[in-house]
């Protein structure tokens, strides 16, 4: 494996084609109804915020099995391949764009997927009392959670930085906590 | 020795006769209209616009009303937006110009989930593009 980079890009790229495709204006539009429902439902930015969390993390209980069957990965050997199984192919395949894996720590168990471009969030403005409150995008957080606690590894997962808020990139930070054992009962 | 201002007004009227957006994109200068004048003249010409819709096919309606030596020209989208322009010049092709890259970015502020059809348009990004828009069009 001397380039994993490349091979994870290419790996994605074609598990992107392989995929069935929605109209992205369709698709930005939904998610955007849906966000701004929440707010008007619950209307306070930190409740949409683990909402949204919960939502995708629903949904990455079930994308998991999705992106096993399709991707045509291999088992990771350490949490480092695995950010970037997340960034390049699993990212690229459900959203369509790839992200680039940075900031690692030293004990290499935490690192940043930077965005390059979001299509959730294109067209969206935040008005200016949500800005640093609502994380527009949070649902992906889930989703990324939920995919890898299936895989044994709980993880952390949230917003850094968010081009809607006016930084200047979309950062999600991942976190491995533990991995965990499957424990097996004596069924006596 | 102060100049003569440019004077262009915009206004947005949404499908309800809400008004939607506003600015003033006139250049500095001496001027002879007071905002009370320039409000109501091109809200008198929006019932001139809902019968000249019906004339043409194309959006840009060209100038639906006079007063004095004051032009409104208007344009109207598909939805029933009416984008109302006053103006004294008679720069016909820069003002169709303007009305086409408003229309562009009306729709993409529209695109935006935070944005209801008949809200007020409260972004800074609109605004902001909008004046230049304005500026690039109707340079003296």
């Amino acid at each position: 494996m001397s380039r994993p980079v490349d091979k994870y890009g290419k790996l994605g790229d074609a598990a992107f084609s392989r995929m069935e495709k929605v109209n992205a204006d369709l698709f930005l539009l939904t998610y955007g109804s849906l966000v701004t429902q929440l707010l008007k439902d619950m209307e306070d930015a930190e409740a949409v915020n683990a909402q949204l969390d919960k939502m995708g993390y629903n949904i990455g209980l079930r994308l998991i099995d999705e992106f096993l069957a399709k991707s045509g990965v291999t088992a990771c050997q350490d949490f480092r391949e695995t950010a970037e199984v997340v960034a390049k192919v699993g990212l690229r395949m459900f959203l369509g764009v790839g992200a680039e894996v940075v900031m690692w720590n030293k004990e290499m168990t935490a690192c940043s997927l930077v965005l390059a471009e979001n299509p959730l969030a294109e067209y969206v403005e935040l008005p200016a009392n949500l800005v640093n409150k609502l994380w527009y995008s949070n649902l992906l957080c889930g989703v990324i959670r939920g995919c890898l606690e299936q895989l044994q590894l709980r993880v952390e997962c949230r917003f850094e930085k968010d081009a809607l808020q006016g930084d200047d990139q979309t950062m999600i930070r991942l976190e491995l906590k533990e991995v965990l054992h499957e424990e097996y009962d004596d069924d006596d | 020795m102060a100049q003569q201002a440019t004077v262009n007004v915009l206004i947005i009227v949404g499908k309800d006769d809400v008004p939607i957006y506003e600015a003033d994109l006139s250049t500095e200068g001496i001027r002879e209209d007071s905002p009370h004048l320039d409000q109501f003249v091109v809200h008198a010409a929006l019932d001139l616009v809902d019968e000249m819709v019906w004339s043409t096919s194309s959006m840009f309606l060209r100038v639906v009303d006079k007063f004095n030596d004051f032009h409104v020209s208007a344009y109207c989208t598909a939805g029933h937006v009416r984008m109302m322009l006053l103006h004294k010049h008679r720069n016909e092709e820069a003002i169709r110009a303007f009305f086409a890259e408003l229309h562009d970015l009306f729709i993409k502020a529209m695109l935006s989930p935070f944005q209801t059809p008949s809200a007020p348009i409260e972004s800074p990004t609109f605004d902001a593009k909008v004046r230049a828009a304005g500026q690039r069009h109707f340079r003296a």
